[in-house]
């Protein structure tokens, strides 16, 4: 596809994937604390959408289920796990943990532990783009839970308003916890509601990668040529619980092995297989890449310091 | 006697409130097949159906905004907010129209209003989902708080707080759902008012007040001082709104020390209330500085490390207190 390395999508879905993996192995075994949200089976819309972005400049916030979005940006694997591990090598120096994690050199402006905390932000951050005349766009994260939230209606208000550069990106996987998305909404999608607000609003299949970059790409050259903002809804499924220890009571084991079927890794393998552009010995070769990227994250995260007590205090104002 | 976990004291009492009173009901993000994020709903579907269990979106504004109609309107809605860190999107509802709705349109309007939600730190979850912000809401007249330590409190209280006309924000601290404790098998016909503080332990050297899960740590770290030869009386508010003064103050001009424990941050905290009306009302027989431990002006870290350092600990409060018995005025 046009500007998409698609190889590096792969590795980059494979890296994401291999990387919540670990950490949902690690919390099992004692080794990481506290709370942690892994994005399995929703990586092609993470990959998908950050490439279609121009590293650095444009801005992206996140979620709770961040990790995936962080790596997706650039981000350094070493210091996620760091900050998993509650270490002083990590992104946020341990004070963040899996939600709150950023990388400001790469445009990541943050995962949230608030659910809908990140899109007033990335609207504000569309807002000073467009203030300071810079071709740049702001990409939202958001779940399918946190469009219910106060805040969406807002910002999305003020962003069709203000014409702001900025790129509403829904992963709608099903799910908001244990809550079915059609328990949460009357209406049968997050984006028929585009219309309420004057922006264009439409759906993909979230699970392919190549439909979200191309979603992506479209909305964000428009939001540089200065038309506004778009809403997309990517249509997902989250593999894995909620977090940690989730019974997943409410929903069905069959339906998780139907959604299993439509995984967008095989699925983007087998495309890139049949299209020629991946031979077997290079996708051995990128899967062992990936698997080395996340054990050297997680060597690197057990051998950094823990943050020093004497520091607690520090850092609270600018 | 029979023992219960914060958690199934909490649930019981849910449960005993609603098979009590058609009107009252559950609402809250994932309560219902969940059972809640803390597991107190747990089993409330299954007996009293998804009318009066009832699954919201995420919607905190909107649905604490809600449970205060359905209040005005003759409910008696319980809320739950998932993570205490969460009720700061409904503050505006709680302030604005809870809390002042009886004393501004009258003994017609009052609302008898729950919010449970789950506070503290001590589980890494880090600086969004570990806060005790009970202080924010202290300030505000026309809201009730209430701050339970053990399952029997945890019960009795919460069942006070259903039946009460007002509105009333209660305190669910995190590592009191898995504390074991007695609590009475038979449902009690008496129930308490809101408003009383205990006495948890007698102690003649001085007064350690605490609230929350901070009065479980100013009990072991009494045992603590206990061996050191000081002889600590430990009060538990259990409500910070209504305020037992008189219960505190008794105890403080007995002890002539004070030592007051909160785990939310220091600068503005519930804490400075109280040592301020201890000034107020028995400087004269105050025989050292009152003291107080609390978490420092700084977020709460997700790393255990930091958070660890931040939050007061059972050490922390048995060397205040010991210092306190060589300070003088
Ligand atoms: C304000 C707020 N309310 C509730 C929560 C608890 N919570 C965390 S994630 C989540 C579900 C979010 O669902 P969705 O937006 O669909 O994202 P997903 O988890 O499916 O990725 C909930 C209820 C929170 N973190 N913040
Ligand atoms: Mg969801």
């Amino acid at each position: 596809m046009r500007g998409l390395d698609e190889c590096h999508a792969y590795r980059l879905m494979l890296t994401i994937r291999c990387f919540e993996e670990k950490v949902e192995a690690l919390f099992a075994r004692g080794l990481i604390h506290g709370t942690a949200h892994a994005a399995i089976g929703q990586e092609a819309a993470a990959a998908g959408a950050c490439l279609a972005l121009r590293r650095g400049r444009d801005y992206v916030t996140s979620t709770h289920r961040g990790h995936g979005h962080c790596l997706a940006c650039g981000g350094d694997a070493r210091r996620i796990m760091a900050e998993l591990f509650g270490k002083e090598t990590g992104y946020s120096r341990g004070r963040g943990g899996s939600q709150l994690m950023a990388d400001f050199s790469l445009g990541f402006l943050g995962s949230n532990g608030i659910t809908g905390g990140g899109i007033p932000v990335a609207t504000g951050a569309a807002l000073s783009f467009k203030l300071r005349r810079a071709r740049r766009v702001a990409l939202c994260f958001f779940g399918d839970g946190a469009a219910n939230q106060g805040v969406f209606h807002e910002a999305l208000n003020m962003a069709a308003l203000w014409n702001l550069p900025v790129v509403y990106m829904c992963e709608n996987n099903r799910y908001a916890m244990s809550m079915p998305v059609e328990r949460a909404m009357a209406v049968s999608g997050i984006a028929e509601r585009a219309p309420g607000y004057g922006m264009p609003g439409l759906t993909v299949d979230g699970n392919d990668l190549d439909a979200v970059y191309r979603a992506v790409t479209a909305a964000a050259q428009r939001a540089r040529r200065g038309e506004g903002p778009t809403l997309i809804e990517c249509r997902t499924y989250r593999l894995s619980g909620h977090s940690r220890g989730d019974p997943r009571c409410y929903r069905t084991r069959e339906e998780e092995a139907q959604w299993r079927r439509r995984d967008p890794i095989p699925a983007y393998r087998a495309r890139l297989r049949e299209r020629g552009l991946l031979s077997a010995d290079e996708d051995r070769r990128l899967r062992r890449e990936a698997r080395d990227i996340v054990r050297d994250a997680v060597a690197f995260a057990k051998r950094s310091p823990a943050p020093d007590p004497a520091t607690l205090e520090q850092g609270v104002y600018a | 006697m029979r023992t219960l976990t914060g958690c199934e004291a909490l649930r019981e009492a849910l449960r005993e409130e609603m098979r009590r009173d058609k009107t009252v009901f559950c609402l809250g993000e994932d309560i219902g097949v969940y059972g809640g994020a803390f597991g107190v709903t747990r089993g409330l579907l299954d007996a009293f159906g998804p009318e009066r269990v009832l699954d919201t979106p995420i919607s905190e504004a909107g649905f604490t905004g809600v449970a205060i109609g359905a209040a005005l309107a003759g409910s008696r809605p319980v809320v739950e907010i998932m993570f205490m860190d969460f009720i700061l999107l409904a503050f505006d509802q709680l302030a604005n129209m809870a809390a002042k709705s009886r004393y501004v349109f009258g003994p017609h309007a009052a609302c008898p209003l729950v919010i449970r939600t789950p506070g503290g730190g001590g589980r890494g979850y880090g600086p969004t989902h570990s806060q005790s912000l009970e202080a924010l809401f202290a300030h505000i007249p026309g809201l009730k708080i209430v701050a339970p330590s053990t399952p029997a409190d945890a019960k009795t209280l919460l069942k006070a707080a259903i039946r009460d006309d007002n509105p009333v924000l209660f305190v669910e601290h995190k590592l009191l759902y898995s504390l074991r404790g007695e609590v009475p098998a038979r449902a009690s016909s008496r129930v308490e008012r809101l408003g009383k503080a205990r006495v948890v332990r007698k102690g003649r050297d001085v007064t350690i007040v605490a609230w929350s899960w901070m009065t479980e740590l100013a009990r072991r770290a009494a045992r603590d001082l206990a061996e050191a030869g000081v002889d600590a009386e430990v009060v538990d508010l259990r409500t910070l709104s209504p305020l037992d003064s008189e219960t505190v103050m008794t105890s403080v001009a007995r002890t002539g020390r004070l030592l007051i424990v909160e785990e939310g941050c220091r600068t503005g905290g519930f804490a400075a209330e109280i040592g301020f009306q201890a000034f107020e009302s028995v400087f004269d027989r105050l025989d050292a500085p009152i003291r107080r431990v609390t978490c420092p002006d700084v977020p709460i870290s997700a790393s255990p490390v930091l958070e660890q350092a931040a939050l007061p600990s059972q050490t922390a409060i048995a060397a205040a207190a010991a210092a306190l018995m060589t300070d003088e005025i």
